[in-house]
């Protein structure tokens, strides 16, 4: 515990207060994995991890080393800015599977795909693949899952 | 004084880090569909790397960081690649 | 200038990242104005649409405009969570906004905006239609939600980008 001896009081209360607004938002972001009911609420809560739950931890450590080493550290922003980029990529993408899941099953409470007509698809540039290849390298689509 | 803080303050966090792991591997474990396990996947996977930023903190090493950038890394492609799957049935096509 | 540096805010972006993880000597800022150099003649032979930035103005409104909603909706959603819901009131619904902006970044970037703010997440957007489908966690008035997206989000977006 020496190196925390060495952190003045003015700078503890900052790193403290980060450390646990944090961590406080993280853990509700959970509980509310836990708690709330249906899989489109539950999508909200991991975000309060992401956001300021990250933003508060990575805020204290770059105050924390910085001081430790004596020059601004700010290798931890890159952490910050990876959470901040890829979130958005997999929550869509979850809550696309979830969309498409829900309604391939035909479960209530989910709107509709907005129509619009089909794109019409050109034939594919197959090369020299006759018909029969094409057929032998691209199997059926795979049948309903057996995962719930 | 300063040392008597930080210490309760990461104490706290790594404490609540590690009980929101929990939770999310609760909800892992239920279910009750395979998003909500997938969700509570990437959940877990943002915690962890928060515990190692703490728990780099605690030391005082920066070693921490890569391993905590190893696990964001891990984690996204882990989450894109199940989602994937949850939409097409197979991830390579 | 544009031959040599064909993407200058992705290689400075690039070499402060580096910077970032390691420490600032002369060394590294040579090493890493090579790589960034590098890296941007690599992104010039995949041809990705380059996005046109406007007006700087807009940007950093933008920027705190959205860290102001992200604190403000982390507070809501946590409290929202901590009492239940107030109690088992609290509707979650669906919505469905008709979106004008049609630029690939610009749409990566409300994404990214929608999902950082926790209170709304993004489901599906349809590039032909440009209805955007998002999940509201506390709807109150659906009117409100909307007019915050198009006249907060949407036409800060529409003036740095379009």
């Amino acid at each position: 515990m020496t190196h925390l001896e060495t952190v003045p009081l003015w700078l503890a209360l900052p790193i403290a207060l980060f450390l646990v607004l944090g961590s406080t938002l993280t853990l509700l972001g959970t509980v509310g994995l836990v708690q709330l009911r249906s899989f489109y609420d539950r999508l909200h809560a991991p975000t309060l991890g992401t956001s300021w739950g990250a933003a508060g931890i990575i805020l204290a450590a770059i105050l924390l080393f910085s001081w430790m080493q004596g020059r601004p550290v700010l290798h931890e922003l890159v952490i910050g800015a990876f959470v901040m980029i890829t979130t958005p990529v997999t929550l869509m993408m979850l809550g696309r599977a979830a969309l498409h899941r829900d309604r391939a099953e035909g479960r209530g409470g989910v709107p509709a795909a907005v129509p619009h007509p089909d794109p019409s698809e050109g034939p594919p540039d197959v090369g020299a693949l006759s018909p029969e290849d094409l057929e032998s390298t691209r199997p059926p689509k795979a049948p309903p899952m057996a995962i719930r | 004084m300063s040392a008597t803080i930080l210490s309760a303050a990461l104490t706290y966090a790594q404490f609540a880090l590690a009980l929101a792991g929990c939770l999310a591997c609760w909800r892992l474990l239920r279910g009750p569909r395979a998003q909500d396990r997938v969700l509570a996947l990437d959940t877990l996977y943002v915690t962890a790397m928060l515990l190692f930023v703490v728990a780099g903190m605690r030391l005082g090493t920066t070693f921490f960081f890569e391993v905590s950038l190893v696990i964001g890394v891990l984690g996204f492609v882990a989450t894109v690649s199940l989602a994937k799957f949850l939409i097409r049935g197979e991830i390579i096509e | 200038m544009s031959r040599l540096v064909p993407y200058p805010l992705l290689s400075l972006s690039l070499l402060l990242m580096w910077l970032l993880l390691t420490r600032f000597s002369l060394g590294h800022l040579i090493l890493g104005s090579g790589i960034a150099l590098i890296a941007g003649k690599a992104m010039a032979a995949l041809q990705p649409a380059q996005p046109q930035i406007r007006r700087w103005g807009s940007v950093f409104r933008l920027v705190g405009i959205v860290s102001l909603d992200i604190v403000r909706s982390n507070a809501a959603v946590a409290l929202l969570i901590l009492n239940g819901g107030r109690h088992g009131a609290r509707r979650s619904d669906f919505l469905q906004i008709p979106l004008t902006l049609r630029s690939q970044p610009a749409l990566a970037l409300l994404a990214i905006i929608l999902t950082a703010t926790p209170g709304t997440a993004w489901l599906e957007h349809d590039a032909e239609t440009g209805v955007l489908l998002i999940h509201v966690f506390d709807m109150v008035d659906e009117e409100e939600w909307i007019r915050l997206i198009r006249d907060r989000y949407e036409a800060l977006l529409l003036e740095i980008f379009e």
